[in-house]
């Protein structure tokens, strides 16, 4: 298990490497070169002219390199622009907001998905299944930020139940130790804070659930669906094993193993759905800072925050490997 | 799809209940009268941008302006909801013949948020120690508006630096300061007014002497203590208490010892949505009490649901520029002439830009000293256009356009539907317009270095002085122009060496009409940009200059 | 010399059908393509895009007046929030600008076509190139032929790592706004998908019955990949390449949202336009509205070709 675990880090070294230089190379290749990446807009020619002699952009290409590696390697992503601060705190500063918008999101997504794919399954051409499956394409077919709207405008202007914005209703005056406002509440025990800051998770968190959970929802079918055919369970069943034991032992734990690859592929792909909906719902993680970063060509930003993400992002992959390894010993051999 | 909704709608409607019953328990506190509600309820507004310094003093944005203007008071000011300049922290002020020697008679009863005396000597501490700065300090993105205004520094330590205009601050009675400066700037007074000249407390200057800059040439990171509310204090209605940056949101609180009418409401919020629908959405649902930048489209959909929006006044103008360099039948007058008729400038007026709209017939709003009745107007007349563009030999004028993506700026509330207006009038006349976009901040670089032939672009007024708008372009040669014009050029350094404020509205009034005359772009409109307000709030007297003081609000 | 590999051709060729047709001695394509004329999700999701396709061929043709010209330009004021709904002469309304709606949304139609179209066609001839070189390599066995495969796959590692919007935004910083960065972005971001499930098909492949058959006889290996293991393969890549032209173009839609989309004007496009209407949502709700709408629809109707595709291809699933 730890040489599996060791072996799949150093996995990591090489695509991390390859990252950094494919990043470099954009950087490189932005049109004005990357002392204009770097400058405000209203900086003079002389300025550019002295970025570019301090950044040592007149040197070796393979110099410039070494030295991009060397503060890659410091966690030295320079100063974003639209905040003057530097990119790694604005990292730290917003990952929280996302991972706890990604969690929500997961978390509705598996826990309707996971029993709607299998009920569906079980029930095959029923009224549920075909609802589950119709559900499910449509899901995929919304632009998520228009469901945003769409929801912001039923259950936030219409019927005014759940907050449109924000993390946190503004100058509620909570404290914040981790970052991870719901945490914070309870842990603090300022349980109000804690309940205001679910509330504002309920509408963002569903949209960005939609697509997970269509996703999520057809996997399980069809992978009920194909485990149902198993010898095994035709054996188990011909053996008159109960039938709570066969779906819970042999059927639910089996078809779960491509689900679960399938979630931590989809940890990845939440991302880019974070972008939008934290844009539609002006909730302040990661995803919003993006679009914001996006909106003012903030370039050492985009490029520290595509950096990080990409690492957290197969860092996320590399657990769900090491959980699916638990699950299923087969996959160590490999 | 039935199923699976039904699922989220049984835990969306048990949520709901709960969050009813919360709303129900917390409206019971709120039922109380105006004046306890100033105390408890915080005023949320949302901005579109986020402020990036508690120091106004490294900063050039509308942004940081709005947070800091709470925070801070500058020796003049503009009267609330006009654009006349008055005093602040001065009761009083004269200057000599020249234009050189400024006494400020300043108000005594004046306190720092941290429990320091204000005086003549604060004054000084301040303009002294800006004027004595050094190092990364005199890049020009650190202190922009001190070398736009008063020039350089005590020791420029590059040539780019303009020479130092500011020659002294004395304080020469314990409440009577008087600065000097080199030769009269048409900048004065109105400078005294920029909010990034906001008087910090002596005891923050000492504390922060051997303050610096890090980071890399032209990306700078701002010192320090200009992050942290703790560490900053001026003498404005509130004081900063705390800034989240991660959720990008500062609080401010009422400072109990203001020296004028203390701040109606305990505590201000200014958070930021970026996106405008957002903005809108949040007021509508309640969680924000206000925003700026109101969409045109939304404001007759807010005032119908119960919303303020107040009229602001106009204090800009919008226009599309010529870039002569970019293509060049623009040096060709009567082609420049044959587009200023063939857009109508009228129909962006009447369907895209909010109420009190016009169209502009000069570089500056009719509401500045020095704006002209007289100037040659170019009315809408699609056939003029055609026959001066054939007279000129450009019947086939194919010509770029630049428009900026996914902004909206105080005097161009929706670049894209202007632009697709004026491109479809310029085709009309037989122009054919190569369309380029860009966003805001790769943009304003762009058409500034002359990469746009034709582009939209405007300006808000600083202060009331016409020279802050025709001055800022066409005192001198401009690649965002690239024009020579040494009739307006020289007029414009006389105009702006001028101490004698009547001499100075004829030449302005003189230049203008020149200046349309030569016609180096079009002036499209003047606007005042929305700003919204819940209606529970009595808002704050609106500002033409964005400079609204939120210390006006109270709760209804 | 060809006599001999051609009778083992015909051998695993043979194998290979018994493997997938169950003796009915049809190809597996042709079984394939039987169930799915029978699948109503195939036939619901055919009817569908055929009037989609249809529409973006003749749009130009039917739609009744210029998409961009502002002919009623002075009847709307989006300012005073008076829009024009659908009545006679306009049967979609105006649009904020005064343009007919219904011909933009007509002609809309081919550009969302061209969009998801190029963008899949991209994001498949890169993702099958770079899969399909890895999954030779890799069937080819021999040393290099396995490092080739783990470099490639790295590579694809990589791309994946970095979520599509960012990579698409990356691609719009390097090339600026247009609907080819569109194209680019989008497609870009389907290569590693393409890739790694050519290459995993390819693989499978290699492992069946009939290619060790043929491995047996002693073909050369690179006839192997080329005339048996490819053409198998491509199965899931067609039924990904489908699903593609639906997300191709909700992701379009998703750019322009973020103000990445193609800023050309003169050829309307739906994911622009429901980026640009939101706007009006309180308004004219309908000017989000009927892109929504056929975005939503062309996208379903796309997935549902694919998914029937998936399931008349899947052995397993067919009953």
């Amino acid at each position: 298990m730890f040489r599996f675990v060791v072996r799949r880090l150093l996995q990591l070294v090489p695509t991390l490497l390859g990252l950094s230089l494919l990043l470099f190379i954009w950087v490189h290749s932005l049109p004005g070169g990357p002392e204009y990446s770097l400058l405000n807009e209203d900086a003079t020619d002389e300025q550019r002219a002295a970025l570019r002699e301090s950044l040592g952009l007149n040197e070796p290409i393979w110099v410039q390199y070494g030295r991009f590696m060397a503060k890659l390697v410091q966690l030295d992503f320079g100063i974003s622009l639209q905040t003057g601060q530097p990119v790694l705190t604005e990292f730290f500063n917003r990952f929280p907001a996302t991972a706890e918008l990604g969690i929500m999101a997961m978390t509705m997504a598996v826990c309707v998905g996971i029993p709607l794919g299998y009920f569906a399954a079980r029930y095959r051409g029923r009224f549920l299944d075909t609802g589950a499956v119709a559900g499910s394409l449509i899901g995929i077919c919304i632009p998520v930020f228009f469901l945003g709207f769409i929801l912001k405008l039923i259950f936030s202007e219409h019927l005014g139940l759940l907050p449109s914005a924000f993390r946190q209703t503004a100058g509620i005056n909570a404290t914040h130790p981790t970052g991870f406002y719901v945490l914070d509440g309870l842990l603090t025990g300022e349980f109000d804070a804690a309940w205001d800051a679910f509330l504002h998770l309920i509408l963002p968190g569903l949209t960005l659930a939609s697509i997970p959970l269509a996703i999520i929802t057809r996997m399980t079918r069809a992978s009920v669906l194909e485990v149902m055919g198993e010898d095994y369970v035709r054996t188990a069943e011909s053996k008159g094993l109960q039938q709570r034991i066969i779906r819970g032992r042999h059927i639910l734990r089996n078809a779960m193993l491509p689900v679960v690859t399938a979630i931590g592929l989809l940890t990845g792909a939440l991302f880019a759905g974070a972008v939008l909906t934290e844009s539609v719902f002006a909730f302040q993680g990661m995803g919003l800072f993006v679009y914001q970063a996006t909106q003012t060509r903030d370039y050492p930003a985009l490029m520290g925050f595509i950096m990080l993400i990409a690492t957290v992002y197969v860092l996320v992959n590399l657990l769900v490997d090491i959980s699916y390894s638990l699950f299923d010993p087969r996959v160590r051999v490999r | 799809m039935r199923t699976k909704r039904s699922h989220g709608l049984r835990a969306l409607a048990v949520l709901a209940a709960a969050g009813m019953l919360a709303t129900a328990c917390a409206s019971d506190r709120d039922d109380s009268s105006a004046d306890e509600k100033n105390e408890n309820q915080p005023l949320i507004f949302a901005a579109p941008g986020d402020a990036r310094s508690l120091d106004p003093f490294y900063a050039t944005d509308g942004e940081t302006f709005r947070v800091t203007r709470q925070m801070y008071n500058t020796l003049l000011k503009h009267e609330a909801g006009g654009s006349e300049i008055v005093g602040d922290l001065a009761k009083d002020w004269s200057q000599n013949d020249e234009g050189t020697v400024w006494t400020f008679d300043l108000h005594d009863n004046v306190t720092f948020h941290d429990d320091e005396k204000f005086n003549a000597e604060a004054v000084c501490a301040n303009y002294d120690h800006w004027f004595n700065l050094s190092g990364d300090f005199q890049d020009s993105n650190v202190s922009y508006y001190w070398q736009t205004i008063f020039g350089g520094f005590a020791e420029n330590e590059s040539d780019d630096i303009p020479p130092a205009n500011y020659v002294s601050c004395t304080a020469e009675e314990e409440f009577k300061v008087v600065i000097e400066v080199d030769k009269y700037s048409a900048s004065l007074p109105g400078g005294f007014s920029m909010a990034a000249f906001g008087i910090m407390s002596p005891k923050v200057l000492d504390a922060q002497a051997d303050m610096e800059v890090t980071g890399e040439p032209g990306a700078f990171e701002f010192p320090e203590y200009s992050q942290d509310p703790d560490a900053v204090a001026g003498t404005g209605p509130y004081r900063a208490v705390g800034w989240d940056k991660s959720s990008q949101e500062i609080t401010l609180e009422r400072f109990d010892d203001y020296w004028a009418e203390p701040a109606g409401i305990k505590t201000l919020i200014i958070k930021t949505i970026s996106d405008e629908n957002a903005r809108k959405q949040a007021l509508e649902a309640g969680d924000i009490h206000g925003y700026d930048l109101v969409a045109p489209a939304d404001v007759e959909p807010l005032k119908s649901a119960g919303f303020e929006v107040p009229d602001r006044g106009v204090f800009n103008v919008l226009y599309m520029a010529y870039q002569q360099e970019g293509n060049e039948a623009l040096e060709d007058l009567q082609v420049r002439q044959a587009l200023a008729h063939a857009v109508n400038r009228q129909r962006i007026v009447d369907s895209l830009l909010p109420e009190g709209s016009e169209v502009a017939t000069q570089f500056m709003p009719p509401t500045l000293t020095g704006w002209s009745e007289n100037v040659t107007e170019y009315e809408y007349d699609t056939d003029k256009a055609v026959d001066l563009l054939a007279d000129a030999g450009y019947s086939d004028l194919t010509i770029d356009f630049c428009y900026p993506t996914e902004v909206t700026r105080p005097y161009m509330p929706a670049p894209r539907d202007i632009y697709d207006i004026i491109k479809g009038d310029l085709e009309a006349a037989g122009i054919t317009v190569e369309e380029e976009s860009m966003p805001w901040g790769d943009y304003v670089a762009h058409t500034d270095a002359g990469g746009c032939s034709l582009y939209l672009l405007g300006w808000t007024g600083d202060f009331n002085e016409a020279y802050n708008f025709i001055g800022t372009w066409f005192g001198d040669y401009d690649r965002g122009w690239g024009f020579r014009n040494d009739e307006i050029f020289d007029a414009m350094d006389a105009v702006a060496n001028e101490p004698d404020p009547a001499a100075r509205e004829t030449m302005y009034i003189e230049l203008n009409e020149t200046i349309m005359d030569f016609l180096p772009g079009l002036p499209i409109s003047s606007s005042p940009p929305s700003i919204a307000f819940s209606a529970d709030l009595n808002p704050p007297t609106t500002s033409p200059l964005t400079q609204e003081n939120f210390a006006e609000a109270t709760w209804k | 010399m060809s006599t001999k590999t051609d009778k083992i051709d015909r051998l695993a060729e043979l194998t290979a059908a018994k493997r997938t047709d169950q003796g009915h001695g049809e190809s597996l394509w042709r079984e394939a393509f039987k169930r799915l004329r029978r699948s109503p999700m195939a036939i619901a999701g055919t009817i569908v895009v055929g009037i989609f396709i249809v529409i973006a061929i003749v749009g130009p043709y039917i739609a009744p007046f210029d998409p961009v010209s502002q002919t009623w330009g002075d009847e709307v004021f989006p300012n005073k929030n008076t829009f024009v709904g659908p009545r006679a002469e306009n049967w979609l309304g105006l649009d904020h600008l005064g343009r007919d709606q219904f011909s933009r949304m007509v002609i809309g139609a081919r550009q969302s076509l061209m969009v998801g179209v190029v963008a899949t066609l991209l994001g498949f001839a890169f993702g099958a190139l770079l899969g399909g070189i890895a999954g030779a390599a890799a069937g080819l066995g021999k040393r290099w032929g396995r490092r080739l495969d783990t470099v490639l796959m790295r590579f694809t590692d990589m791309m994946l790592a970095i979520p599509a919007l960012l990579l698409a935004v990356s691609v719009a910083a390097l090339m600026g706004q247009s609907l080819a960065t569109v194209m680019i972005a989008v497609g870009v971001a389907q290569v590693p998908i393409f890739a790694r499930l050519l290459r995993g098909s390819m693989l499978s492949q290699a492992h069946s019955d009939y290619v060790l058959a043929a491995k047996a006889t002693g073909i050369k290996r690179r006839r192997i990949v080329l005339a048996h293991i490819l053409p198998n393969s491509m199965g899931p890549v067609l039924v990904q390449a489908t699903l593609t032209l639906a997300t191709a173009i909700i992701d379009a839609a998703a750019l322009s949202y973020l103000g990445l989309g193609s800023p050309d004007q003169s050829t309307p496009e739906w994911g622009t336009m429901l980026a640009d209407a939101q706007r009006f949502l309180s308004g004219a709700p309908q000017l989000a509205i009927y892109p929504a709408v056929a975005i939503i629809i062309t996208a379903l109707g796309f997935t549902l070709l694919g998914e029937a595709m998936r399931e008349s291809l899947d052995p397993k699933l067919r009953k």
